[in-house]
């Protein structure tokens, strides 16, 4: 200990303490806090560039996932088009039928009543004809059973007859 | 091409051995080799010590010192006093007297002296130690000094260019900064982070980085033949450590004076006991312990380096010059390895530490 | 000399302590491999509190 205190020497302590105080200044000042910022500087790019690198496929996978939805919408839209669509063709067809239906329904309607009138009215011309016939055919019997009263009494029943068949 | 590399290596490593051994027997009275126990051990202290001039090698032959003298600069009772060391002549024992305007230095076991005005040498009592003479405020660039200041300028120039590298714009960093680069990031995410917490480290991070990296390059220094020992000073490691306590001191939450001042949760009696013990655990205990791990490491680690060195000239009497040579640099190799472990290890450990205590003084409790 | 038997008496201490740290420290590393790391860290912070003691006290009573 004794040897200790004796060799200790307080003008080197003193140079080694202004020497020490200003390599640290210098050093603090030129090289360490340069290093160190650069290095800080890096390893933050580092982690950047890895961080942008995990965003990026996060995003990706968001893309894709988006993509498919948007895919699934379009698919389901088309299907839903297609089912109206086809709902309406046969919305339509069905109207279609019955209209025409409808349709023939009254136009045979109107084709029977026409039918009926028509009928009806021949009827009556034949009922006309017939008794206008009837009026000339008993125009000629009567001139001639005017001629033969035998005669004209079998003709008169002749006649009778075939109107009641007739009619 | 393996062959030749072989053969010189062999060629250098037998070279190496004469030499040493040369070295080893050449035990001519005169010159100043070091030959005996005691004389190793007392260069092993004079190596554990700063000095004042930076010295490689002596040529024994000529007695001619290598190195370059670094410059004195002293606080003596006439005021600031600035030269040379070259003026010491490598003297350390207090015989050569350095005359500055009337103010008497002399270097004493790698201490600066001042004489009393009409002393003419230097005299010792007993434990050696100068009698009449005083020591004087040195606050001379000596070899921990420079090369604190060397460290200093490789780590602005090492970082300064790593920072350089990000602002030219350049994300990944080239060739050397690439290495520093982890080193930055091992600091930050194993050290700080965790201790002091995912908001607050920042603040601290110029600290703690600065201190890590000092603290290991001037370690490694250490272990270069240059024979730095920069953390091996207690001065140094004492800076050290008051400055991670002024900084958990200051940057202390009102929850952690609460915390260490008045003890929630225990007997009213016992809390002001806890507060003196917690106080000078905090102020006292935890950078006393800080800075002598670190001293202490550095300094046994130097020591026994150099005592396994030394072995091949203490063992050269009982093992011969060979053997004594290659059984001291194995072990040295060793230790070596596990001493450039213990560089990192001890950077390591007291900026965990450090970060430790700031991370106990800044932490939020949120429970209580 | 009594400063040497003391020396000698921290050095024991540590080492002990040590080496019990270190076995523990191995055992549960065989246990939980996957916290190999956080282990090695407590394992060295305590090592090195206990080593900044016994330092201190080889240091003190030198």
């Amino acid at each position: 200990m004794e040897t200790l205190l004796n060799d200790f020497s307080v003008g080197l302590f003193f140079m080694q303490a202004l020497i020490l105080l200003i390599i640290i200044l210098l050093m603090r000042k030129f090289a360490w806090k340069p290093i160190l910022d650069a290095l800080q500087s890096r390893e933050d790019g580092i982690q950047e560039a890895l961080d942008a690198a995990d965003s990026a496929k996060l995003e990706m996978q968001n893309l894709n996932a988006s993509n498919e939805k948007l895919l699934q919408e379009a698919r389901l839209e088309r299907d839903s088009m297609l089912k109206e669509a086809r709902e309406m063709k046969d919305q339509m067809i069905t109207a279609a039928k019955d209209e025409a239906q409808v349709q023939a329904n009254s136009m045979i309607e109107q084709a029977k009543d026409a039918i009926e009138n028509e009928k009806k009215s021949a009827i009556a011309e034949l009922k006309t004809q017939v008794a206008s016939l009837s009026i000339e055919i008993a125009e000629k019997v009567v001139r001639q059973e005017l001629a033969n009263k035998d005669k004209q009494m079998e003709l008169v029943e002749s006649m009778l007859g075939e109107a009641t068949l007739s009619n | 091409m393996v062959a030749t590399k072989s053969i010189k290596f062999l060629v250098v490593f037998v070279l190496a051995l004469t030499s040493f051994s040369a070295f080893a027997q050449d035990d001519t009275v005169g010159n100043n080799l070091i030959d005996s126990p005691d004389e190793i051990q007392a260069y092993i202290a004079h190596h554990l010590k700063d000095s004042h001039d930076f010295h490689l090698y002596t040529n024994n032959e000529t007695g001619v010192h290598y190195g370059f003298p670094l410059p004195v600069m002293v606080w003596t009772s006439n005021g600031l006093k600035a030269f040379m060391s070259s003026a010491f002549q490598h003297d350390d024992n207090g015989t050569i007297i350095v005359d500055k305007d009337n103010t008497k230095l002399v270097k004493y076991h790698s201490k600066i002296y001042e004489l009393e005005a009409n002393a003419t040498a230097l005299s010792f009592d007993d434990a050696n130690h100068p009698t009449n003479a005083s020591k004087v405020l040195d606050f001379s660039i000596t070899k921990s000094v420079f090369g604190m200041l060397l460290t200093g300028l490789l780590m602005l120039l090492a970082f300064g260019g790593l920072a350089r590298g990000y602002k030219k714009g350049k994300i990944i960093p080239k060739g050397f900064s690439r290495i520093l680069e982890p080193l930055v990031i091992y600091v930050r995410d194993e050290i700080a982070r965790p201790n002091i917490g995912e908001k607050k480290y920042r603040k601290f991070m110029g600290f703690l980085l600065t201190v890590f990296f000092f603290i290991w390059i001037l370690n490694m220094l250490g272990l270069t033949p240059l024979g730095f020992n920069v953390t091996g000073q207690i001065a140094v490691t004492a800076c050290l450590a008051i400055f991670t306590m002024v900084i958990y001191m200051v940057s202390g939450t009102k929850d952690f004076w609460a915390h260490t001042l008045w003890m929630p949760g225990v007997p009213y009696v016992l809390r002001p006991i806890l507060a003196v013990i917690e106080l000078v655990g905090f102020i006292l205990i935890k950078p006393f312990s800080l800075l002598l791990r670190l001293f202490a490491n550095i300094t046994a680690g130097h020591f026994i380096v150099m005592s396994l060195v030394a072995l091949m000239i203490t063992l050269k009497a009982s093992f011969g010059p060979i053997a004594s040579t290659g059984m001291s640099l194995v072990l040295a190799l060793f230790i070596m390895f596990i001493e450039i472990l213990v560089a990192f290890l001890q950077a390591f450990i007291f900026t965990m530490l450090s970060s430790l205590f700031i991370g106990m003084a800044v932490e939020e409790h949120d429970e209580h | 000399m009594y400063n040497l038997i003391g020396a000698g008496l921290i050095v024991i201490g540590g080492g002990i302590g040590l080496g019990m740290i270190g076995g523990k420290a191995m055992e549960s590393i065989a246990r939980q491999p996957e916290a190999a790391g956080k282990i090695q860290t407590a394992m060295i912070i305590i090592g090195a509190l206990l080593e900044g003691l016994a330092f201190g006290a080889l240091i003190l009573g030198k």
